[in-house]
């Protein structure tokens, strides 16, 4: 018998297995091998600022990516690229001053860049930008091979099989089997609503396309000021220039936001409206050779922030789910806080914003800690 | 018959041809290098997988939808 069972072995449910690993327990990982947000998505390490939980979130969870790199394997693929902001006009420019602020208020550093400086930095964007924030400490890594490294710790053993039912410190797999474990840890992604009811979590489709390999073009995380808006927007369609340069020189282009539907098909016009976008800021695009076109599915809630933590009424359950478009980046933080509270000992940042208890009927105000 | 230039080299070929054909009939049928430098060819022949990218006249391609014409540059890509 383990001493923890993690359901899901996405970058969530990896970066948990380790820590308790670390941590000293046995841990047996199981994961159904279904379509996981963490094989989908961008890998971006980004310092969000949504909202000061969000903000903290990052910024405790790029630190501690930063620590990790020196033992990530080559093909982990961290690069700490940094990202750059752009500004189309003076909101633009304005909005990525409060950033400024508002990072380094959680001891971000970053500075604006004129235009002149922008078009030295990436040659290739479009004349006219007014200019940037650069944001110099964000990085890139490749998620999916980063939870298998992860899951390689000693003391994990993972298992290839579906579970059927959650019940107090047990678990039944579908093949009949059933597994018992003072600690279970719920990192199903968007399918953890399968396993337990009440679950305030949303599916947001997002598309990516990635190029043949182009080297030495780009070498920042290049987003829109904008991003942020559509990243947190709680309905409708959006689509926003985000450009990663890949370590093999491929340029991974993205982004839409979609509620309302579960079709994993990439849709033309809105893969079409997106590249359009991104051609706006970088006219050379049009030249490339696009490769592969894909969407995924961001685990989201109302409130856009994970949730972390132990399960207010269930003996022994703990959820690390619904990170929407941050969960790379804030796997790390998102299983320190898990470890913290599994072993009892001082969170390393305040967890009550993270808490499943704000989105229930009695919880005092459900943003408590945001601002 | 139509003449092009793959890698430096003069072919000529058949109207009708595809550049996949075309690297086949140089004697070497392979379009490119992985990242580890391991040649690859052209594999599904319509499209799909993307094996077989070359660059035809400056510009990223996939041989196998692609016709030769006269005077194309065709190059192996790294
Ligand atoms: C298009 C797109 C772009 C993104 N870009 C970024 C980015 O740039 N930066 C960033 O930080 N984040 C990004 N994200 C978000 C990030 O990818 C996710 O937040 C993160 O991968 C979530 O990881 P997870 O482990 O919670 O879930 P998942 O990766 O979805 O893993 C859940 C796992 O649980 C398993 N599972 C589910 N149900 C069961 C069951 N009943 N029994 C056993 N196993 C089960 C599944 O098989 C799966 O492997 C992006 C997401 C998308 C879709
Ligand atoms: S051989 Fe598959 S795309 Fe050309």
């Amino acid at each position: 018998m383990s001493d923890a069972i993690v359901i899901g072995a996405g970058i969530i449910g990896a970066s948990c297995a380790h820590a308790l690993a670390l941590a000293g327990l046995s841990v047996r990982v199981v994961d159904a091998g279904l379509p996981a947000a963490t094989a989908a998505g961008m890998g971006h390490l980004v310092s969000l600022d949504g909202n000061a939980a969000e903000l903290a979130l990052c910024s405790d969870s790029l630190t501690r990516w930063r620590a990790l790199a020196p033992s990530l394997p080559a093909s982990g693929a961290y690069h700490r690229c940094g990202t750059l902001w752009l500004a189309e006009n003076e909101d633009d420019l304005a909005t990525a001053d409060d950033k400024r602020a508002a990072l380094a208020m959680a001891g971000i550093g970053s500075e604006l860049i004129n235009p002149t400086r922008l078009a030295a930095l990436e040659p290739l964007l479009r004349p006219g930008l007014s200019g940037a924030l650069r944001v110099e400490s964000d990085a890139i890594l490749y998620a999916p091979r980063v939870a298998d490294w992860l899951l390689e710790s000693v003391g994990i053993t993972l298992e290839r099989a579906q579970v059927a039912a959650l019940e107090d410190q047990k678990v039944y797999l579908a093949d009949g089997r059933r597994l018992g474990a003072q600690v279970i840890v719920l990192a199903a992604g968007l399918q953890a609503g399968a396993l337990l009811e009440g679950l305030p979590i949303a599916a947001k489709k997002g598309h990516l396309l990635i190029t043949d390999r182009y080297p030495g073009r780009i070498s920042h995380q290049l987003v829109e000021l904008g991003y942020g808006a559509s990243a947190h927007s709680g309905q409708g369609t959006s689509v926003a220039f985000n450009l990663q340069a890949r370590p093999t020189g491929q340029l991974l282009i993205g982004s839409t936001r979609q509620f309302d539907t579960l079709d994993p098909c990439v849709e033309p016009a809105l893969l079409a409206r997106m590249l359009e976008r991104a051609r706006g800021y970088l006219p050379a695009l049009g030249e490339l050779n696009a490769i592969r076109a894909w969407t995924g599915f961001r685990a989201a809630t109302p409130d856009g922030l994970p949730i972390i933590g132990r399960h207010p009424e269930r003996e022994g359950l703990w959820l690390a789910l619904g990170h929407e478009g941050l969960g790379v980046t804030t796997a790390p933080s998102t299983a320190a806080l898990i470890r913290a509270e599994v072993l009892g000992e001082h969170p390393p940042l305040d967890p009550l914003p993270y808490r499943f208890e704000r989105f229930q009927a009695s919880a005092p105000a459900a943003a408590e800690g945001r601002r | 018959m139509i003449r092009l230039i793959l890698d430096g080299e003069a072919l000529v070929l058949p109207e009708g041809t595809s550049v996949a054909a075309a690297l086949a009939a140089s004697g070497d049928d392979h379009a490119r290098s992985d990242l580890a430098g391991r040649p690859r060819a052209p594999f599904c022949g319509m499209g799909i997988c993307q094996e077989c990218r070359v660059c035809i006249d400056g510009r990223r391609r996939l041989a196998c939808v692609t016709l030769i014409r006269e005077g194309m540059k065709v190059e192996r890509t790294r």
